[in-house]
């Protein structure tokens, strides 16, 4: 039951994944993948990781892609012009990514000790309550200095983005 | 027809990991429109993320879940600014192909 | 029984519940409304219209399903599927009971008790933005588009005052599943005040309350915050291109919003279906009392009636409501329908309160609304996070 899972939840994720790079209209990139973001939060659960998933399905799913979808939106921009690069730099790179794919297969198979398989349940320590416990004791650090990252990137956003008023 | 297992092993979801990243850099790459390249740059870091909660869950800990954390912190925040600076540029070129600004070259 | 299937058969009673209840919402907010503004409302389709809505649902099923030409079909057909999915299946973690012990079957009256409950309902309204985006995108239609980027960026405004108002009574109760939330809000302090957790020290939550409330009219579009979709505004909003089946979809991802909204605003601060006073003061015979009261009312009025055709129903309507008041006294489902009164008496509380600044208050201008999201809302939300932090850490 859940290699299934993950087969179906992994196939959507690969084809949205696909369907990213080849659509020609951003919009439709755009929800391909916020399809990526959603079967990712459902690989999260399998994995133990709840709170994350949620976080995903709030943060990235509901506000990330959101503003993505409003500047596309905004900018009212249309579909991609066929390329004018020479071709043969275009069909050179799908074989090297591809390789690069192969390496990477063949090194996460070599590298990684047998384990039993990813069981739902097994994990247990992906509620809030772990979470926060972590997050306010060894990291508390880090969570402050990304609540001033935050700031700083609201400013920023702000002064770039709006209009002059002359 | 080989017997499916009946849990996936960690090494599938390294391997969906790999493959999303791969996606990612290829549309980073090949793509010429801003807004898609930055989208490219979002799946990436989802594809990370991927691989920290699944070497969360082998090591038994739940710091891998807290990094991915911040990893969404750090892209919510990097979209902001990003997509601001989009709009700053289409103001000024009304294009939104990257081959066209290029005005710093040569 | 086997889980699975167990599992089916109450989506199945959730489903239909939810959908006769979604669709006599809309009679009685026409009622409610046509009597606040001194008229009748539908009263010829059935008695005092009651097969209205069976009118409606034919009508719109049976009218002519619109392609234009110039529209995006994918997202055409898109955009109302994923509205109406997510409005929908937010109804999944909400309790609407206690257990049900019969013999030895045993059984909770929610589909699934998530520990991440609250969190859930939150991602599923940041995703049902999505519906309303693409609807405005998929219309080729300037009004349309407009609409629909008004409507999402009033719903992702106001989320934010809404996640926060609903963090402060989070912070007092300490957990994130809802059964566990309404389980903690039980018993009395001095004997007779229940710990609702706007009752509830160190800090009782009514601004949190408000808070909540007035956000959840933002987030479902409904008046005063209704500009984007009101009709004589921007020709509709955007719902403009659709007809039939899809505009239905639009209005039931509404009311089941609204719906969803209630019962969260039930489970968090009003008690779940925590009775009012204790039970020894005798709280299990409100239900009954209140029942057989509007059957005997019924009868009254049936006697000598307003209108000739009232000679029959109200007596019938008498003689239901009597029934039902004393199914609440009986020995096995007496015990079963008792939370689920208290629980749909606050939700109807709620929906009624919707409903009555429907027929009350004026619209809000676009740049109004969003003014008082970000200067008022936020700033208060935030402020009232951090007193009930701070009086929850001093106790």
């Amino acid at each position: 039951m859940d290699a299934i899972l993950f087969l179906i939840f992994a196939g959507i994720a690969v084809i949205c994944g696909l369907n990213l790079v080849l659509q020609k209209h951003p919009i439709s990139s755009a929800l391909s993948l916020v399809g990526v973001m959603g079967s990712l939060a459902v690989l999260y659960l399998l994995l133990g990781g709840e709170f994350i998933s949620m976080a995903q399905l709030i943060v990235y799913a509901g506000a990330i892609m959101v503003l993505f979808i409003f500047v596309i939106m905004l900018l009212n921009a249309g579909t991609e012009r066929p390329s004018r690069r020479r071709l043969w730099a275009q069909y050179a790179g799908v074989p090297l990514l591809a390789a690069m794919l192969a390496i990477a297969f063949y090194i996460i198979q070599r590298a990684l000790p047998p384990s039993p398989g990813v069981h739902f349940g097994a994990f247990q320590h992906g509620n809030p309550f772990d979470i926060g416990i972590k997050l306010f004791e060894n990291y508390v650090l880090p969570f402050e200095v990304t609540s001033l990252l935050i700031l700083i990137a609201i400013i920023g956003a702000i002064v770039l983005a709006r209009k002059e008023i002359n | 027809m080989p017997q499916l297992p009946s849990a996936a092993p960690l090494s599938w979801y390294l391997i969906l990991s790999a493959i999303l990243f791969v996606l990612g850099v290829a549309g980073f790459l090949f793509r010429r429109n801003i807004i898609t390249v930055f989208m490219s740059i979002e799946l990436m870091l989802n594809a990370v993320n991927l691989s920290f909660i699944a070497f969360s869950y082998q090591l038994g800990q739940n710091d891998g879940h807290i990094f991915s954390f911040f990893v969404m912190v750090v892209a919510a925040a990097e979209a902001a600014v990003g997509l601001a600076i989009i709009l700053t540029v289409f103001k000024n070129r009304q294009t939104l192909e990257i081959d066209e600004i290029s005005s710093l070259k040569n | 029984m086997n889980f699975l299937i167990l599992s089916l058969i109450k989506a199945a009673i959730v489903a239909f519940v939810l959908m006769t209840t979604l669709a006599y919402l809309q009679w009685i907010e026409r009622k409610v409304i046509a009597h606040i503004q001194l008229r009748v409302g539908p009263r010829r389709v059935g008695p005092h219209g009651l097969l209205q809505p069976l009118a409606d649902v034919i009508k719109l099923l049976t009218k002519e399903d619109l392609l234009p030409s110039h529209v995006n079909k994918v997202f055409y057909f898109l955009a109302p599927f994923i509205a109406v999915f997510f409005a929908l299946i937010a109804i999944s973690v909400i309790p609407f009971g206690t257990e049900i012990n019969i013999g030895s079957f045993h059984t909770e009256m929610q589909l699934t008790d998530l520990n991440i409950g609250v969190l859930f309902i939150l991602g599923l309204s940041g995703m049902g933005v999505y519906g309303v985006a693409l609807a405005g995108w998929a219309s080729n239609n300037k009004y349309a588009l407009l609409g629909g980027l008004r409507s999402s960026a009033q719903m992702i405004s106001y989320e934010l005052p809404m996640a926060m108002a609903i963090a402060a009574p989070l912070l007092m109760l300490n957990t994130l599943s809802f059964r566990q939330l309404v389980d903690a809000q039980g018993g009395y302090s001095f004997g007779f005040i229940p710990h609702w957790t706007i009752f509830q020290g160190p800090f009782p939550q009514i601004i949190s309350f408000l808070l909540f409330l007035v956000a959840a009219f933002a987030e479902t579009n409904r008046v005063p915050f209704d500009l984007p979709e009101a009709e004589n505004e921007l020709v509709a909003g955007f719902h403009t291109e659709y007809s039939s089946m899809k505009f239905a979809s639009f209005f039931m991802a509404e009311y089941a919003n609204m719906v969803t909204v209630s019962c969260v605003a039930t489970l968090l601060f009003l008690g779940g279906w925590q009775p009012l006073w204790p039970a020894q003061y005798g709280s299990n015979f409100v239900p009954t009392a209140v029942f057989i009261a509007g059957g005997l009312l019924c009868l009254y009025h049936g006697m000598n009636p307003a209108r000739p055709f009232d000679r029959i129903t109200l007596p019938i309507a008498g003689i239901v409501f009597i029934a039902v008041g004393a199914a609440f006294l009986a020995p096995i489902i007496g015990p079963i329908l008792l939370p689920l009164f208290w629980f749909a008496s606050k939700a109807g509380v709620i929906l009624f309160l919707y409903i009555w600044v429907r027929g009350t208050l004026p619209r809000f201008r676009y740049d109004q609304l969003m003014r008082f999201a970000w200067t008022f809302m936020f700033p208060v939300a935030v402020a009232n996070l951090f007193l009930t932090g701070l009086l929850v850490a001093l106790t």
